[in-house]
């Protein structure tokens, strides 16, 4: 079943970054990539539940702010040490300039 | 290339196994550690494991499953006792041989101790004995304000101890941490109500008090060291093989004895992002990173260490990194994140970035020391003003 949320306005995400964004008790990560698609997944780090959206967005990858932890946040793969679980994903969508994703 | 045998059980004696094995290695892999455990993730002992209302268990760097999947014969519990490297082989405690076609040594740093009534903080045990001891009202006396004193500190004070650090030096954090940053983190600890005991001598340690050489005793429940960690290289001076601030290795993390090379806290080697420093980093990601390129040229690569030394450290609800070397530049250039956040940019005189060093609430500070330390991998020149502007997105160096 679908349940679109709206996590974000497309403005509100820079290129190249991340947003926190909070909802019902859970906590998320919206990526903006350098080719302006949308991303998300859940906002804690899979190594020591820190939140994603401190970190470095570069290019496809986001690295944890604490032991640099990296992901690839289109897919969600952890890229090695100290990360071995993978992150989860959530569908997104943009209609009329904002960012929705898919809490099923 | 038959047989690698790693000696240590620590970070980079784990990762050793795992690159290993990345690296389509087929041969046998043996790991020998002292512990009983395998090897485990030690930052939290300072830290997590003492607060944590349930007992801490161990955070394996290897499970079990993934030491069965990698295919390492793992020795645990057992001492090396000699490295025979005309013959080749490493003798155990138990008498057994175990011949090598490579050596790994990841020995480690052991805690520096002030005798019989001192604690000191390297395993997981010790950790359990601190969490015994970090009761409320206890009255817990640190010896020495580096990084583990100061965590412990801050950990014993979360826990409602009466704590007292003591410091030699005139002030915290003096190796390695710039004084405008040390005096933040010795605010917060004063703030939490800590005693910093600073410039202070001691004359004598009794089993419940410190005697101060200006007469002062400090009454004390625990009394534990931070002084610092020397390398353990009694195996690798035995054998014959050159020391200098450890086990001395070249910039590819090899030894003097071609056939084994040394990572981690145990060794020196030479950084040539550094104009070849000679430098022994204690830091955990440089453990894993030494591992990787002592395994890589172990294999037969010819690929130097570079990678910029990154360290952190968490106290109360400040965190501080550093990356690069915080004493190496002569100029420095201060950028404000926040009234809270701040980082220090160490440059050279003709304005390399050399090191910076961050410190603020949480993890406020850990992107742009991130893009800190990418500035500083390639050697670049960075305008101060616009290194001193939080306006300008520290990335915009990197493109182009």
């Amino acid at each position: 079943m679908s349940n679109w949320i709206e996590a974000s306005t497309t403005e509100g995400v820079n290129n190249e970054d991340v947003l926190r964004f909070d909802y019902g008790g859970k906590t998320f990560a919206i990526f903006r990539s350098p080719d302006d698609k949308f991303y998300a997944t859940d906002g804690l780090c899979t190594h020591e539940k820190v939140h994603l959206c401190d970190g470095l967005v570069m290019g496809h990858i986001i690295e944890c702010p604490k032991h640099n932890g990296r992901f690839d946040y289109t897919t969600g793969n952890a890229q090695g040490a100290p990360c071995i679980l993978n992150l989860r994903t959530y569908a997104v969508k943009i209609e009329s300039h904002k960012v929705l994703i898919n809490l099923e | 290339m038959k047989h690698v045998i790693i000696i240590g059980g620590g970070m980079a004696a784990a990762r050793a196994c795992i690159n290993l094995r990345s690296h389509d290695f087929q041969g046998e892999i043996t790991l020998i550690s002292e512990e009983q455990h395998l090897p485990y993730d030690r930052p939290p002992l300072s830290k997590a494991s003492l607060i944590a209302e349930d007992e801490p268990q161990p955070i394996w760097l290897l499970e079990p499953d993934i030491v069965k999947s990698l295919q390492v014969d793992a020795h645990l519990g057992v001492a090396v006792c000699k490295i025979d490297r005309i013959a080749k082989q490493v003798i155990l405690a138990d008498d057994s041989e175990l011949p090598y076609g490579k050596l790994l040594i990841a020995t480690g740093a052991k805690p520096r101790s002030l005798g019989p009534h001192v604690l000191t903080l390297r395993d997981y045990r010790d950790a359990l004995e601190l969490r015994k001891r970090f009761k409320l009202g206890q009255k817990i006396v640190i010896v020495g304000g580096g990084f583990i004193g100061l965590e412990l500190a801050s950990s014993a004070s979360k826990l409602g101890c009466k704590v007292t650090v003591i410091e030699a030096q005139q002030r915290i954090l003096l190796r390695g941490v710039p004084e405008r940053i040390a005096k933040i983190i010795h605010d917060r600890h004063v703030g939490a109500g800590v005693e910093l005991l600073l410039s202070t001598v001691i004359e004598t340690i009794t089993a419940n008090a410190v005697k101060l050489q200006d007469g002062r005793e400090i009454e004390a429940d625990t009394i534990i060291a931070g002084i610092g960690a020397s390398p353990e290289v009694r195996l690798a001076q035995e054998a014959g093989l050159v020391i200098d601030n450890g086990i001395a290795c070249n910039e590819y993390m090899q030894t003097s004895d071609p056939d084994i090379y040394a990572a981690g806290d145990c060794c020196s080697f030479i950084h040539t992002q550094f104009d070849g420093r000679r430098v022994r980093l204690e830091a955990w990601r440089s453990a894993q990173e030494q591992s990787a390129t002592a395994i890589a040229n172990m294999l037969g690569e010819t690929k130097a260490h570079s990678a910029v030394p990154w360290f952190w450290s968490d106290q109360y609800e400040l965190g501080l990194q550093i990356t690069g070397f915080a004493d190496m530049g002569p100029v420095t250039v201060e950028r404000h994140l926040s009234e809270q956040a701040l980082i220090l940019f160490h440059l050279a005189a003709d304005g390399r970035v050399l090191g910076a060093s961050g410190i603020g609430p949480g993890n406020s500070i850990a992107r742009d020391i991130k893009l800190a330390e990418m500035i500083i991998a390639k050697s670049l020149k960075p305008s101060m003003q616009a290194l001193a502007d939080p306006s300008v997105p520290l990335k915009s160096f990197l493109r182009g």
